[in-house]
């Protein structure tokens, strides 16, 4: 209760302090530091060095909310439920998609050889879209971290497309502009849902979104356990992402 | 022919022979006009054809008229653009040798060199138009909601100053005003430097693509463009002086001498570059060495050996060296080659750039391999379109200002 009205005040004083960035991005360092370093430990030991408990971790995240989801990756089946979903809510072109399920095939496994990992955009804290984008068009969210399209600003130059480290953005013909997953935030949560087409859609609970700055949080509390690996795709390019993974 | 009537009737009273001269000149000069007329119309009916293909493509959506995908965005258009952008701040850095830093041996190409940075700039920004999905949005947001973080906002923006800049330049070169004309070379340097280093910048700025991540880029950018308008400025002041049948004067044969000698220079520097980037990329990231095998090995070997390192840079390189600066014929054809070869190096660098999927290290099998992009028809001719009217703007300028004839200043 207390945390809500917290996020009431933080979206009536607009964008997020200097201070507040500098720290989350301190974090974000630690999270993917851990990864690129070759150890899948829990974030959050070396996070605890930076911050005395979870409660001031919490507060330091700039985006309240501070969308983000955690993948189980170990539970997709590939049966492409959210990639149908997120094409009809956000009216994902065919040629196009927003979000899609990558196969990784270990034949040297014992038991089971063939993993899926469900992509999408990661809206990544230091997003290489934004910086390279020249009208604006595409920008980071100052409450609630979302990269967003304003579709009437794009030019076309697709810049975005190659900067993006994931290729999590499409040029939509119809609408004339890039587009990516913005989290269904035109299409649902802005309208009051609680979940992603995706998430909601998933029947075997692998796409699990939440606020990472809510410490009650599905998201919070897997990023933030020391008994669980998770990690992020690409952490060497120093975007720093949102979208995590894990398995179990 | 003429020759034989005229030594056959040497004791023929002088007048006949004169005669026949003006005659066989007359004849020359008739098919010189009838060949500038052809050529000319050639490069208007590919300007014609190149924009009806752009429109058309604009029309159906670059999703059927191109051969850009969601995994290679950028194809022969934007590397066409980089050719011509590249050439024009060759021509606009290598001229402002003479007519600018003030080396009178160099002043001779000032004004054709100007010329021809603008109608190249102007083939770049026909080229990107088609290629930019909204371009009429560029011009109203690139204003009223700037990103100055954005390497192409920057590009964008200097070089629609730096056209301006060469295009007033020009004008005041045409107008004798060679002080005012040394302050505006100058912007147009600065401009264009600062607008290129931004273009090599786009590239090198994006961390999520290894081949083109690290500061090189933009160093290789304002190289490779002095050594493109080194050619270029050879190449079309040879063009300009066949067109106009006389021979070339001494002050010209001098600067062009001097710029075969840059040329040379440029050559041997992009090569040193080019091993560089080679041996340092093979000891970097597995997506770096799998987009270097693509130019060594794999689907770009034939451009990269062939038309890069043959056509571009180890012929040419040999003819200027052959020529000591002063056999305009060889000259001519080294620079031809590179121009050839610089084309296809833009493209390699664009293409390899994206070749390699950004999925690779995650080992799935959608991304195994290459990716590979081939120019659609649409695309070809727009290109076409943008060489035409390159073309087409030489050669009237030629007529126009009757042959760029200018004093040293």
């Amino acid at each position: 209760m207390n945390q809500d009205q917290e996020n009431g005040e933080k979206r009536e004083n607009g964008a997020v302090t200097e201070m507040e960035r500098r720290d989350f991005l301190k974090l974000g360092l630690a999270i993917t530091g851990i990864f690129a370093g070759g150890t899948l430990l829990s974030a959050v030991s070396v996070v605890d060095e930076v911050f005395a408990n979870r409660e001031e971790i919490a507060e330091h995240y700039p985006y309240k909310p501070h969308y983000s989801m955690l993948i189980h990756q170990d539970r997709c089946i590939d049966c492409e439920r959210c990639v149908a979903a997120c094409a009809e809510t956000n009216n994902v072109p065919e040629y196009g998609y927003r979000t899609r399920i990558l196969e990784q095939l270990h034949p040297e496994s014992e038991g089971r050889q063939t993993e899926f990992i469900p992509v999408l955009c990661n809206q990544c804290n230091n997003p290489a879209c934004v910086r390279a984008c020249p009208t604006r068009a595409t920008y980071k969210d100052g409450e609630n971290g979302i990269v967003m399209v304003d579709k009437g600003k794009c030019i076309g130059c697709k810049t975005c497309m190659s900067a993006c480290p994931f290729n999590a953005r499409y040029y939509n013909e119809e609408t004339r502009a890039v587009d990516k997953c913005n989290f269904c935030y035109d299409t649902r949560l802005s309208r009051g849902e609680q979940l992603t087409a995706c998430a909601e859609a998933c029947p075997a609970g692998v796409r699990v979104f939440g606020d990472l700055s809510d410490p009650e949080s599905e998201v919070y509390r897997s990023v933030h356990n020391i008994e669980k690996a998770v990690w992020v795709l690409r952490p060497e390019t120093g975007v720093k992402p949102n979208v995590f993974y894990t398995k179990g | 022919m003429a020759d034989n009537v005229s030594t056959e009737t040497a004791e023929a009273p002088l007048a006949e022979s004169a005669i026949l001269d003006s005659r066989w000149s007359a004849a020359a000069r008739a098919l010189r006009g009838r060949l500038y007329l052809m050529t000319l119309v050639l490069m208007g009916l590919l300007v014609v054809i190149g924009t009806a293909a752009g429109i058309h493509a604009k029309y159906i959506g670059s999703l059927h008229a191109y051969g850009v995908s969601r995994e290679i965005p950028w194809g022969i258009l934007i590397s066409t653009y980089v050719f011509f952008v590249v050439t024009s701040t060759g021509l606009c850095l290598v001229s402002s040798i003479g007519h600018v830093f003030g080396v009178r041996d160099m002043a001779p190409i000032a004004r054709r060199s100007v010329f021809l940075a603008v109608a190249t700039i102007a083939a770049g920004f026909y080229v990107i138009f088609f290629e930019i999905e909204n371009p009429f949005r560029m011009a109203v947001y690139n204003v009223i909601s700037p990103n100055l973080t954005s390497n192409i906002w920057w590009m964008g923006s200097l070089y629609g100053a730096y056209m301006v800049f060469m295009s007033i330049e020009f004008v005041l070169l045409v107008r004798k005003k060679y002080e005012l004309a040394t302050i505006l070379g100058f912007l147009g340097v600065i401009s264009g430097v600062a607008a290129h280093s931004n273009l090599g910048a786009v590239f090198g700025m994006l961390d999520g693509r290894e081949f083109w991540y690290g500061p090189f880029m933009p160093i290789y950018f304002i190289t490779s463009a002095m050594m493109s308008g080194a050619a270029a400025i050879i190449l079309f002041t040879w063009i300009a002086s066949k067109m106009s049948g006389k021979p070339m004067d001494e002050p010209m044969k001098r600067a062009l001498e001097i710029t075969t000698r840059l040329g040379v220079l440029l050559i041997a520097v992009i090569l040193f570059f080019t091993v560089w980037k080679f041996v340092i990329g093979f000891a970097g990231g597995e997506a770096k060495v799998l987009a270097l095998d693509s130019l060594l090995t794999g689907p770009y070997s034939f451009n990269f050996w062939i038309l890069e390192i043959g056509v571009g840079i180890v012929i040419p390189l040999l003819l200027y060296i052959k020529s000591r600066g002063r056999n305009l014929n060889l000259m001519a054809l080294a620079s031809a080659m590179m121009i050839l070869g610089i084309f296809f190096m833009r493209y390699d660098l664009v293409l390899v750039g994206q070749v390699v999927p950004v999925q690779h290290g995650m080992q799935v099998t959608d991304y195994q391999g290459l990716l590979s992009y081939s120019p659609s028809p649409h695309e070809i001719l727009v290109v076409l379109g943008g060489i035409g009217l390159v073309g087409f703007t030489f050669l009237l300028g030629e007529k126009i200002f009757s042959g760029h004839k200018s004093e040293a200043h």
